[in-house]
């Protein structure tokens, strides 16, 4: 086994996490909580490989994808924001019906066929780079580099540009916000509708790049409820949203990839002579959230960081309160 | 972005109504919650119908077609019964910790995990396998109610502790259920290789109806099972719990208002703990009824989402234990009817949009919405 090829498949896995957490912390530090992320990342990767089978376009099946988890994200939107409703209550609710469509729309998708997945790129100087370079730039899918290109951009929206500045006025102190005019519905609308694509493109990525087909519930396995597990652990910082995603992405790979060798670093592999022990490396990606989690929420306490103020309170005009 | 508001504003004055929104200042009737909630479902099973005959398929025959595989004679009722059993239980486990404001969505774990307790008891075996009924039973119950409720005690004790979100801990939990579940299924139990355990002797199942076909003639082949007697005795023992006891209105007044409830000297990390033990230990008991009373072995396939169902049974019922029960049997219909419906995800779906309406429906709780002629100077 070796270390190189785990990391640098973990990285490709981890940019399904990575897409779905920036998403979820766009929506978050505008206010609403999207406990509906599973679900739409599984109608991104249904509705991705739908498209891609259908016409051959993998980069269609993308489009989709991000356009139908935005668009049901809307209803999450429409019940938590204009009618007021429990966030948890409402993103559940989103989650349960995301995940339903998607099974209906999926029906006898698995058997459809073969489809053309998003092409691997090495980029010619960066991937001499030692231990980096085969890593993160060599033979990675291409969407893996949108997933680069992604960290620093949200990370500069949200801290230093001035609609930056609105998303988190918006999500700490909304009657603030409103007051010197910035509208807080249509705001947290969008964000929510951002979360919803990129939660889309997360499912995309899963079923065009790095494990393709279609596998009904499988094909996410929890990753929507991790994503947001991870939003807590990074703070709502996509830099720290980065840093978690990669990490899962290399223990799920490493899951998958250390029952293989007979040998491991000279040893017996006792995983490979006890395949039941894999029941146990399954669970590692959980437990390890939860242990994340744990981390996270003693930083929050501690450092009195934490979740935006007005997270999870819809804002209702001329009321007390935020 | 504000270019195009005034252009806006033109085009929706000409529109000779307008739609007014009051807050609610006073208590609405009685009745009025439950009229709400009806009018939510029959709006999920229209737009169903709309997605159903979208797909291609016949939304009438559907639905006709769920009635009568759900409640056409005596043998399907009972059969909706059994898929009803398991509802009513892990949805009054739901209605318990969402009461407090305590989202435990882990009740599919908890249930795997009593399902997992239950078998224990007959197949490590922690008694010999001519032990009586009287014996096997309550302890097959106390195991899985245990397990369950361990399994809750993790992400209340996390949340009461750190601060740990019980929502994201809670779903861990039940993907590390399954896997824990599977193990010993596929490793220790296994019977001949197969994904499953053995079948349970005789004294260690729930009694069923049909057992007693001898004395009863009309019991002849219907499986409904003891479990829905405990369903009922957990149904009053929750809501004498919620609102004749003490602990109970502790309870209400957390979900209610956390801050008073810190004023009033009520711990609420305490009661974290205890109400995600309660709930886990109910779920369990879904779990140890379903395996002693309908699956008779540990395998797999034991839950189609029974813990994520009671979410909504919960949620339907208003947290009301008592009309947890009525409302399990409707989604035991649609888990039982859904098994012959193709495509196989639409109970899932109908889930969703029913959950998604009621949650809209709320607003009509709180708003009062009238809509008047427009006035001319405005």
């Amino acid at each position: 086994m070796d270390l190189l090829i785990v990391l640098q498949a973990g990285v490709a896995t981890g940019t399904i996490l990575l897409f779905a957490t920036i998403g979820e912390i766009f929506a978050e530090r505008s206010g609403v909580m999207n406990l509906g992320v599973e679900g739409m990342m599984l109608l991104g990767a249904m509705s991705a490989f739908s498209i891609a089978i259908r016409t051959g376009n993998p980069w269609l099946g993308l489009l989709v994808a991000m356009l139908a988890a935005g668009l049901i994200s809307q209803i999450h939107a429409f019940i938590a924001i204009t009618l007021q409703a429990d966030q948890v209550v409402s993103g559940l609710s989103l989650n349960f019906l995301a995940v339903g469509l998607s099974l209906v729309l999926g029906e006898g998708l698995s058997k459809a066929g073969t489809i053309t997945l998003i092409p691997s790129v090495t980029l010619p100087l960066l991937s001499q780079i030692p231990i980096l370079g085969p890593v993160f730039f060599t033979n990675q899918k291409l969407i893996v580099y949108f997933g680069y290109l992604l960290i620093p951009l949200a990370w500069y929206y949200i801290y230093h540009t001035r609609p930056g500045l609105h998303l988190r006025a918006v999500g700490e102190f909304p009657a603030a916000a409103d007051s010197l005019g910035v509208n807080v519905y249509r705001l947290r609308y969008f964000y929510v509708f951002v979360g919803g694509v990129l939660a889309g493109l997360a499912g995309a990525t899963i079923s065009l790049a790095i494990s393709p087909g279609w596998f009904s519930e499988l094909t996410t396995a929890g990753q929507g409820w991790i994503a947001i597990g991870l939003v807590i652990f990074a703070q709502w910082d996509p830099l720290r949203a980065a840093f978690g995603s990669y990490i899962f992405g290399a223990l799920r790979r490493l899951v998958l990839d250390i029952q293989g060798p007979m040998m491991l670093f000279g040893f017996p592999n006792p995983f490979y002579y006890n395949p039941y022990w894999g029941f146990f490396l399954e669970m590692l990606p959980y437990a390890f959230t939860i242990i994340v989690l744990v981390i996270g929420s003693r930083e929050a306490i501690r450092k009195r960081l934490g979740a935006p103020t007005a997270l999870g309170i819809p804002y209702i005009r001329g009321e007390r309160g935020l | 972005m504000t270019d195009n508001l005034p252009a806006r504003r033109n085009l929706l004055s000409r529109i000779p109504f307008q739609v007014i929104l009051e807050p609610r200042l006073e208590e609405p009737p009685r009745w009025y919650p439950w009229f709400i909630t009806i009018l939510a479902v029959v709006i999920a099973l229209l737009i169903g119908a709309v997605i159903l005959a979208l797909a291609g398929g016949n939304p009438w025959a559907t639905y006709a077609h769920i009635g009568r595989a759900a409640f056409g004679n005596l043998g399907v009722l009972s059969d909706t019964m059994v898929k009803a059993i398991p509802l009513m239980i892990v949805g009054l486990a739901c209605s318990l910790a969402f009461r407090m404001r305590i989202w435990n969505i882990g009740a599919e774990g908890q249930f795997f995990m009593g399902a997992f307790g239950a078998s224990a008891v007959v197949l490590t075996p922690m008694l010999p396998a001519d032990a009586p009924s009287w014996l096997f039973i309550p302890c097959m119950l106390i195991a899985g109610m245990l397990c369950g409720a361990i399994w809750g005690f993790i992400p209340g004790f996390l949340k009461a502790k750190f601060n740990v979100n019980e929502i994201i801990s809670t779903l861990m939990m039940n993907y590390i259920a399954i896997s824990w579940n599977n193990y010993w299924i596929f490793a220790v139990w296994t019977e001949g290789g197969f994904q499953m355990s053995r079948v349970f002797p005789r004294n260690a199942w729930l009694p069923r109806l049909t057992d007693f076909a001898a004395e009863v003639p009309l019991f002849r082949g219907l499986t409904t099972h003891f479990g829905l007697v405990l369903a009922l005795v957990a149904a009053v023992i929750v809501w004498l719990i919620l609102y004749r006891s003490q602990w109970g209105y502790e309870i209400r007044l957390v979900g209610d208002n956390p801050r008073a409830a810190h004023y009033a000297g009520i711990s609420i990390g305490r009661n974290i703990v205890y109400v995600m033990m309660l709930s886990g230990a109910l779920a369990g008991m879904a779990g140890m009824s379903e395996i002693s009373g309908v699956v008779h072995r540990l395998q797999g396939a034991i839950s189609p989402g029974y813990g994520f169902t009671g979410i909504i049974v919960a949620w339907l019922a208003k947290l009301n234990p008592l009309a947890v029960i009525p409302v399990s049997i409707l989604f035991g219909a649609l888990i039982l009817a859904g098994r012959e419906i193709q495509p196989s995800g639409i109970p899932k779906m109908m889930n969703g949009i029913i959950l998604v309406c009621l949650i809209a429906s709320d607003f009509l709780l709180r708003y009062r919405i009238s809509i008047t002629r427009r006035m001319e100077e405005e």
